[in-house]
């Protein structure tokens, strides 16, 4: 067991680190969130900076030793993260594997897929994407018709997907994909895959987003064959493990690497930027109902916090147990882009500028990070979806 | 720069989990619905076996020190308590009492201390009587000391002092040579008329008017701490307000949830309908808002004079758990349709509670305003 003084050394060990190795501003946009890394410029960058991160032994902390991690108590990783949050240190930006493809193989796969995926994902050599959602079905995955059939020792792949997070710089990626159309329950039919991307039939079509930047693919599967021993678990299990990795996502079960995977932005922040504001040549906030929103905003920031404590405590969470693990994302991603929004409401007429304006506010920081925080109460489940999800398996509620 | 909000502090012992637990059952047990609709009709509003039961179990004198015959939990210990007793609406004189003696604790004399926590971990009952106009913020008071030979004769009325009836002694603001001072008054020195029972809209509450006029007080029925002791228990007040009103909305949680799982129209059970699924997804996430700051501000809180994380406790508590109860209780009579128009409906009584509870000692605006200058100045 650490002792209070080792862990309060290790901070200290980490917080020495960063600031020796904390990258210089490379002078172009740098992300905000792992699903806006656009140009080869922006990945050399990243990869570079988690190779380092690893190498310097604070990412997968908690990972077997074999695989590349050091075998140590979460608890040292999430200082590393807290540090590396707090000194606003890049991404690390492999998240799909890091805290989702990367557990999930941890904890549901074989020793051989162990062996063959694990290290790649810490050092960044292999880079990861997702490819459950399809064009005509975000929300609803138990209707992907990606088609998988076996043939020999292969299986041909057919279809497309979207809102391939880095797509076009995977080299695997977590599949769900159809291996049986005839299934009775059209959930039984699905299977998931531990797929290359570098074979011949898949092509990535990137997407411009909303912000103006690049970051996801529309991924295009024609006759494309991959090795059948990419079947994880057994075919007809795709749903179930697809379940288990958006528990992953959404940060309701632990075993991720660790790496900060988005630039928190806290009201701390908002409240910098508003205190720099005048209105008539009073500081904004002076004025009231300023305040009173702030306040508002400010309480339900310190809720969200508190509930990951209460969360430790079962005896507090007795009435409705899967209630605050199940929410997590509802209530994180909907209170950020309320928050966000009102950034840019306190801006007054500045708030119409955008990235790339030497006028707008903090160079535009706000706007991108309004509009890219779409991404979180769309992807993973959009916040309808998860009201829905809590409403029938935290309460009960019977389904639509 | 720091966070002022950063204060994460979040610890539950054995010891409350305990509690709570034995809490729970009891109040089940003693406080099913129709218990609580035949006591709205009561005297007092509550059963005064059921109170012995809750002094006998050691919960009146659980955050009073050991040597005044309480158990020295601490004032945090009493969140899990309330929180139950809200849950089942479960009325007793237990909030005002715990509040009139942290006021004898926090601000008492050694001699207030030595004659009266001994006997309120024996069940007798104190309340506060704070206010004398409609607004919980006012930080001056109309009530006055003023002295006669060598006695004090108090003068001013006090509103919605709660369960004044019942009530062994009270904690009475004043001025006083240019201060506001806590006054101990014992129910004996009341006139015969002094109490007028107001009509509540919280039907399972009882408060008085209490006329004070003429009542003849010793110098040592002032507290020496006066000033503290005022801040801290109207800051306590807000919170335990507030961990009732927590159980209270997951009381309002539950019987909608029975509801829209068993009414059925246009063929299908109505909690399928997203309309009525979502705001009840939205009042359990403002519920569980509410119980994390609930029992943040009962671990921040002790019987040391409350510090600003204390403060920023209580007030955030307080702020969170009426709102949410209000929309919970709104949206409760609302989902049941025609029947939530009812008495029947056991709707109405949740939104009573949540409307008798918002301004009880600051509504969330107020707590807000006084949250803005600690955290944005």
């Amino acid at each position: 067991m650490a002792t209070d003084k080792d862990l309060q050394e290790f901070r200290a060990e980490v917080a020495d680190w960063i600031t020796n190795n904390q990258p210089a501003d490379p002078g172009f946009l740098l992300p905000q969130t792992f699903m806006e890394v656009g140009s080869e410029q922006v990945l050399d960058f990243l990869r570079e900076w988690q190779h380092k991160v690893w190498s310097a032994g604070y990412l997968g902390m908690a990972w077997p030793e074999k695989y590349g991690g050091r075998g140590l108590s979460p608890i040292y990783q999430n200082i590393a993260d807290a540090e590396m949050k707090r000194a606003r240190v890049p991404i690390c930006f492999n998240v799909i594997g890091l805290g989702w493809a990367g557990p999930l193989i941890l904890d549901k796969g074989t020793d051989y897929e162990r062996e063959k995926y694990l290290k790649g994902i810490l050092n960044a050599e292999d880079i990861w994407c997702q490819g459950f959602s399809e064009p005509n079905h975000g929300s609803d995955l138990g209707s992907v018709q990606t088609r998988a059939e076996r043939d020999g020792d292969q299986y041909l792949i057919n279809g497309s997907k979207i809102w391939t997070t880095m797509g076009n710089y995977a080299k695997y990626m977590i599949l769900l994909a159809r291996t049986d159309s005839q299934a009775e329950r059209k959930y039984n039919g699905l299977s998931f895959f531990l797929a290359p991307m570098n074979v011949d039939g898949i092509s990535t079509q990137p997407i411009k987003k909303l912000t103006g930047e690049y970051g996801f693919t529309e991924t295009f599967f024609t006759d494309a064959r991959i090795p059948a021993d990419c079947l994880m678990g057994e075919e007809g299990q795709g749903w179930r493990i697809a379940m288990q990795t958006l528990q992953y996502e959404r940060g309701a079960e632990a075993g991720a690497a660790g790496g900060i995977s988005i630039l928190s932005i806290v009201m701390n922040d908002l409240l910098k930027m508003a205190a720099e504001i005048e209105r008539e040549s009073q500081p904004l906030l002076n004025d009231p109902l300023t305040r009173d929103n702030l306040v508002k905003l400010m309480i339900e920031e310190k809720a969200l916090h508190l509930a990951e404590r209460r969360i430790k405590v079962p005896a507090l969470c007795a009435d409705y147990p899967n209630s605050l693990p199940l929410s997590g994302k509802l209530r994180g991603t909907e209170f950020y882009r309320r928050m966000r929004q009102y950034a840019l409401n306190l801006q007054g007429a500045q708030s119409a500028l955008y990235v790339g304006d030497e006028d707008a506010v903090d160079g535009g920081f706000w706007q991108r990070a309004y509009m890219n925080n779409f991404s979180t109460t769309i992807g993973g489940g959009t916040s309808q979806v998860q009201a829905n999800i809590v409403g029938e398996h935290v309460l009960g509620l019977p389904k639509d | 720069m720091t966070s002022r909000t950063a204060n994460m502090a979040f610890a539950f012992t054995d010891e409350q989990a305990m509690i709570l637990d034995s809490a729970k059952s009891f109040c089940a047990d003693k406080s099913d619905i129709a218990t609580v609709r035949d006591l709205i009709n009561s005297d007092h509003g509550f059963n005064q076996q059921v109170w012995l039961e809750m002094v006998e179990l050691g919960w009146a004198g659980i955050a009073i020190p050991e040597q005044y015959g309480g158990s020295e939990l601490g004032i945090g210990s009493t969140v899990a308590l309330v929180e139950s007793m809200g849950r089942h609406l479960l009325s007793t004189p237990f909030i005002p009492t715990t509040l009139a003696s942290q006021a004898i604790l926090r601000g008492g004399s050694d001699q207030h201390k030595d004659q009266w926590l001994p006997l309120v971990a024996e069940g007798s009952i104190g309340t506060l009587a704070l206010l004398d106009n409609e607004d919980w913020g006012a930080t001056t008071t109309s009530c006055s000391l003023s002295e006669n030979g060598d006695s004090l004769i108090l003068e001013g009325s006090k509103l919605l002092v709660s369960d004044a009836a019942v009530a062994d002694f009270f904690i009475v603001s004043a001025n006083y040579k240019g201060a506001q001072v806590l006054v101990l008054v014992a129910a004996t020195s009341l006139g015969s008329d002094a109490l007028s029972r107001k009509v509540l809209i919280d039907e399972t509450k009882r408060a008085c008017t209490v006329n004070f006029n003429g009542v003849k007080l010793t110098p040592d029925a002032i507290l020496p701490q006066s000033e503290t002791a005022l801040r801290d228990i109207k800051l306590i007040g807000a919170l335990l307000i507030a961990a009732e009103c927590t159980g209270t909305c997951a009381a309002t949680l539950d019987t909608v949830v029975s509801y829209l799982t068993s009414r059925i129209q246009f063929g299908r059970l109505i909690g399928s309908y997203q309309s009525l699924k979502h705001p009840t997804v939205e009042m359990l996430i403002q519920m569980d808002s509410a119980r994390s700051l609930i029992y943040h501000a009962a671990t921040v809180i002790s019987d040391q004079p409350l510090d600003e994380d204390a403060e920023i406790g209580c007030r955030m508590a307080k702020a969170q758990a009426t709102e949410a109860l209000l929309f919970a209780g709104d949206r409760a009579i609302q989902f049941h349709g025609g029947m939530g128009f009812t008495y029947d409906c056991d709707a109405q009584l949740f939104l009573r509670r949540a409307l008798g509870a918002q301004h009880q000692y600051g509504d969330a605006q107020h707590h807000r305003l006084h949250l803005a200058a600690l955290l944005l100045d």
